[in-house]
């Protein structure tokens, strides 16, 4: 669906995206991770035909990325949030749609049928300014994905949202994903990530650091971790075999040493008499991930001559 | 392109639908026209009676000097430099014995400013007095004698005609400079307005960020050519709708007129239409009627509007990309916008005065230098077309006016919006003139 290659974009004081590859499938939901500043913004802008990037290449649907005939197969939501604050909501998200290249009859006909999904009718003919901050944000998605995009770039949706409505989102995420919309996801909020995404990358001071699946990236980050919950507890706990991270009454949270394997541990409980009642990997969360590939780089990022 | 049709059509709709501008079309002009007549009305009202105390040892200037509303000359004896403000008058004339063959100075002290047409209006008397005065010592004529051949000497009239080749068309030097003064301040008006409106527009659209939504659909420069030919068209309508107020208000006056009047105008048109130069014994208020009847049936309207439309459009494209610049680049506060402003309102705030100029000396060379020069243009020749093309105005200089003004705004136009692409989604720091102007020449 989209294909981006070696993408660079330098600015006078900052090398903003210093060559950045990924693919994003058709029907997937890709997170796009990094922390502040690193360069997430600038790689969706040049997605969404903001910028030309300095070298390297998008291709979308197969083609090479055409910013000004592929804008309407794109939905875009950025980061800042805004619409126009005195023009009325309806011919707002009309006119936003019609930008898009809807007819002005399909327009009216998405428009509704969105409206009417996320029960909006009654603010037809109000205003931006009458809107809280929630409900502004249910608008902006809307505006977002009214033209039936094929790919929908979305930084950071939730931010702002209660609960019900960041729920709502989601629900309408998984349900364009699985329609055959590919969505972008650009965060860093981890812990969304997590329920959401197949696919993600990690970029850093404009560089990829991480790609792969959630699950995958998890099991290449894992400490063979794992927690047992069992009584009585071995009187004995080889130091050879396992390390004791922690221990809460019954349950045990263990390291398993280099060389040993799960049922070596649960073998050792069992020869020792010891009831198991449960016994799990640990996996790292991405939060965990994030802050381990994160932390250690200057948190900021400092200005630098680029030459370019 | 056809994105930029509805970018131009909400710009329009969501302007004119807008209560400010109904309220603007019909307010401003009531407030031109009642600013116009209340300084009139002060000019008149508030023009101060000077009583002059004249100490004058020649004897004559009481009987020739002349007093009005304006200036009364106090010739009561016992008057003195020292005491004449006691005596309730503001200055104090000292004409001293007065010699043939030499230059006598004669002094003024006040306690009051005169001003300056009062003082020369005050020269004018005494030499018309001393003249009369010599008249009347070396000839035999007597006064009432010299009255009755001033007055009747007062039986020409000049009428001026533009030459334009096979025909000539009476013309109203006047009447050109009123409405050459008024086109001219309209546009000036109406750049400042309408750029200002092109700025805010701008910055509404960076400052709730909803540039960047619309930049992912629309590049940036229709976005800003849209709106500018948007808020453009806006203006185009306010003007259209005062040319038909006028028109409206015109014929309401005109129904006003008393009917006999109207008859006695009748007289004269058909008098002057048989090539009679003599004016028939007619009232005052006709021929003032008949003179404006016919300076706008000898205007070339035609011309006029057309000229109007395309000066003023032309220099709001030019003026209007710079302000869509500065939009661009400046952040919520508008303070910031000032310093940038300056170099753009300082341009149109110079036309405006050589425009006032030019519109009393349209054909010099200030007046055909600066409707040239796409900075100016718009303004300067607006306020010389009313005087007449191609006499005036020669054709070349129109064309030549037409074709910088057109290259001017193409090229500011141009220019802005590559500064405009850059500044729109650029947050923080207000950038410097080096700067912007590295965005606007610089390779892509």
């Amino acid at each position: 669906m989209l294909e981006v290659n070696h993408l660079k974009k330098y600015f006078t004081t900052q090398k903003a995206v210093d060559d950045i590859s990924f693919r994003v499938e058709r029907g997937s939901i890709f997170g796009l991770l990094g922390p502040n500043g690193a360069g997430k913004t600038t790689l969706i802008r040049m997605i969404t035909g903001i910028f030309y990037p300095d070298e390297g290449s998008i291709s979308f649907k197969g083609k090479p990325f055409d910013p000004e005939a592929d804008a309407q197969h794109i939905g875009y939501m950025p980061e800042e949030r805004g619409l126009y604050k005195k023009m009325k909501i309806g011919e707002q998200a009309l006119y936003l749609a019609r930008l898009k290249g809807l007819s002005a009859a399909d327009a009216l006909e998405q428009t509704k049928l969105w409206f009417a999904r996320f029960e909006m009718q009654s603010w037809w003919n109000k205003k931006i300014e009458d809107l809280s901050k929630g409900m502004a944000q249910k608008l902006q998605f809307v505006t977002t994905v009214l033209h039936r995009p094929e790919l929908i770039i979305l930084d950071e949706p939730f931010s702002g949202l209660d609960p019900v409505n960041a729920n709502l989102i989601k629900d309408e995420i998984f349900r364009l994903a699985s329609g055959g919309a590919s969505i972008v996801f650009s965060t860093h909020r981890m812990e969304q990530v997590e329920e959401i995404c197949s696919q993600i990358i990690l970029v850093n001071k404009g560089q990829k650091i991480l790609d792969g699946s959630v699950n995958k990236v998890k099991q290449d980050f894992k400490e063979n971790l794992f927690r047992i919950t069992a009584s009585p507890l071995p009187a004995q706990l080889p130091s050879a075999l396992m390390e004791v991270l922690q221990r809460n009454e019954d349950t045990l949270t263990i390291r398993i040493n280099n060389g040993h394997r799960p049922n070596d541990v649960l073998r050792y409980f069992i020869d020792q008499q010891s009831a198991v009642q449960s016994f799990s990997e640990l996996l790292p969360s991405l939060n965990e991930i994030f802050i381990k590939l994160v932390e250690g780089t200057s948190l900021s990022r400092q200005f630098q001559p680029t030459n370019a | 392109m056809k994105k930029i049709g509805l970018i131009i059509r909400r710009e329009y709709m969501t302007r004119i639908r807008n209560k400010t501008f109904l309220i603007s079309t019909f307010l401003l002009p009531l407030l031109i026209v009642v600013l116009i007549a209340g300084t009139v009305f002060l000019a008149i009202k508030g023009k101060t009676n000077h009583h002059i105390a004249v100490i004058d040892q020649n004897g004559y200037f009481k009987d020739y000097l002349k007093s009005d509303s304006s200036l009364y000359f106090d010739f009561s004896p016992g008057i003195d430099t020292l005491n004449y403000s006691q005596k309730n008058c503001s200055a104090v004339l000292i004409i001293p014995q007065l010699s043939e063959g030499q230059k006598t100075i004669y002094r003024l002290k006040y306690k009051k400013q005169l001003g300056l047409s009062n003082i020369s209006d005050l020269e004018k008397r005494i030499s018309t007095a001393i003249t009369d005065h010599l008249i009347y010592s070396r000839t035999s004529i007597t006064r009432a004698r010299l009255d009755s051949i001033r007055a009747a000497a007062d039986i020409a009239e000049l009428q001026t005609y533009s030459d334009e080749g096979k025909n000539s068309r009476a013309s109203s030097q006047g009447f050109a400079y009123g409405i050459g003064y008024v086109c001219g301040f309209l546009i000036y008006l109406l750049t400042f307005i309408y750029g200002a409106a092109v700025m805010r527009g701008v910055m509404e659209e960076k400052t709730s960020r909803v540039a960047e939504v619309i930049i992912s659909s629309v590049k940036p420069f229709p976005l800003m050519l849209g709106k500018i030919i948007g808020i453009g068209a806006v203006g185009l309508t306010q003007f259209v709708l005062w040319i038909g107020l006028i028109i409206i208000l015109t014929m309401i006056a005109y129904g006003l007129i008393p009917h006999d009047l109207l008859q006695e105008v009748g007289n004269i048109q058909k008098a002057n239409a048989m090539g009679s130069a003599q004016v028939a014994q007619t009232s005052e208020a006709a021929q003032q009627i008949f003179a404006i009847k016919q300076s706008v049936t000898n205007t070339n309207w035609f011309l006029i509007i057309g000229a109007f439309i395309f000066y003023f459009f032309g220099g709001y494209l030019f003026y209007s990309a710079l302000f869509a610049a500065v939009g661009s680049v400046v952040n919520e506060d508008p303070q910031e916008a000032q310093s940038l402003l300056l170099p753009i309102s300082m341009p149109i705030i110079f036309s405006f005065i050589i425009m006032s100029i030019v519109v009393q000396d349209p054909g010099g060379s200030l007046a055909v230098w600066t409707s040239m020069i796409p900075f100016s243009s718009p303004i300067v020749m607006m306020a010389r077309i009313p005087y007449g093309v191609p006499t005036t105005v020669p054709y070349w200089q129109l064309a030549l006016s037409i074709v910088t003004l057109a290259g001017g705004f193409l090229f500011t136009v141009w220019m802005a919006g590559r500064i405009y692409r850059t500044g729109i989604l650029l947050y923080g720091k207000k950038p410097s003139w080096k700067n912007m102007l590295k965005w606007a020449f610089r390779p892509r």
